[in-house]
């Protein structure tokens, strides 16, 4: 790993994200798009966002990929608050602090 | 604007607030695993702001400390940032209008918590105008990205000396759970929500994070069409 190398990555990254994060905000513009489409679209945060942390929680890096009932007891936790209660800080407070409370309960 | 006008910028921030509990140990953690990985402080602070996409980050510096070759790295990453790509769309309807320089500035902004949260309150308020919807954008990012930052340049600085006992390795899980649980409101969502879930841990095995984006097709595919079904046995 030498230091142009990590530039390289940097930079390459960096323009890489924008433009996907520019892609249809910029191609699209004020165009309107078709009813099939949209009605596709409007499920894309409950689409991508239990799929990316469904391997997190059950397969913890930390934990060399085992279960812990820490990590699980904390994801439910959050998850049933957000759910119940609508509170994104009421979840991220839950389930940190249940993480906590377990781990020191179990270790 | 005027007052009107901070109202949405304020909104925004008190909405984007609470993230800043667990994109502060997120950045923290990227901060100590940089240095550790050998890459230098501005390294670290040029990552961290040029990309601002922290899983993403983790997966480059992991892949440079294991000697990969640059374009498997690169790419890695960009794989990783692929779901952003369904942000884009799915918040251009709303915000396309804007100038080239708004639209410019808030794909740099668009992150998991200002997308979700943004997402969230103009499928609740449609009433609102393009400049206020980017106010109200904007504002999410207020709390988020200064946090994204400093806490970057403590982790580089404090390093090492915060014990593995905190955990910060799922700070970012329980930030997505937050997420989503507010935007389980329907029947469809749920059952979007279900299916994303069942399928990426089925397709785990998939490289390049194919499995991310092939669970996310699936489950867009199955809220689509419970909604679609749903009305037309009402109608």
């Amino acid at each position: 790993m030498t230091d142009q190398t990590v530039w390289i990555v940097i930079i390459g990254l960096g323009i890489g994200t924008f433009i996907i994060r520019y892609s249809f905000i910029g191609i699209i513009g004020d165009k309107e798009l078709p009813e099939w489409l949209v009605r596709h679209l409007r499920y894309v945060p409950v689409a991508v966002l239990p799929g990316l942390v469904a391997p997190l929680v059950v397969w913890p890096a930390a934990t060399n990929g085992d279960a812990d009932p820490a990590r699980l007891t904390a994801a439910t936790v959050a998850l049933f608050i957000g759910a119940v209660f609508k509170s994104t800080l009421g979840a991220v407070f839950g389930g940190m602090s249940a993480l906590y409370l377990v781990q020191n309960i179990f270790y | 604007m005027s007052k009107q006008g901070h109202n949405f910028y304020w909104q925004g921030a008190k909405a984007g607030f609470p993230f800043i509990l667990v994109v502060g140990p997120f950045g923290l953690l990227f901060g100590v695993v940089a240095t550790e990985t050998g890459l230098d402080t501005i390294q670290t602070m040029a990552m961290t702001i040029l990309v601002i996409a922290g899983a993403s980050q983790f997966a480059a510096v992991q892949l440079l400390a294991e000697n990969a070759p640059v374009l498997v790295v690169i790419l890695t990453g960009l794989a990783v940032n692929m779901r952003m790509a369904m942000y884009s769309a799915s918040i251009a309807p709303h915000i396309g209008k804007a100038d080239t320089w708004q639209r410019i500035l808030t794909a740099y902004f668009l992150v998991d918590q200002s997308y979700a949260v943004s997402i969230l309150k103009y499928e609740n308020s449609p009433e609102l105008s393009v400049s206020e919807k980017l106010r109200y954008f904007f504002g999410t990012m207020i709390p988020i990205a200064p946090i994204w930052y400093i806490s970057t340049y403590i982790g580089i600085v404090a390093g090492a000396e915060i014990p593995q006992k905190f955990a910060l390795d799922f700070a970012i899980p329980i930030t997505f759970l937050a997420l989503v649980g507010p935007s389980l409101r329907s029947f469809p969502h749920l059952s979007a929500a279900i299916v994303s879930v069942v399928a990426s841990l089925l397709l785990i095995w998939m490289p390049f994070n194919l499995w991310l984006i092939v669970a996310a097709f699936l489950a867009m595919m199955t809220g689509a069409y419970v909604e679609k079904q749903l009305e037309t046995n009402y109608d």
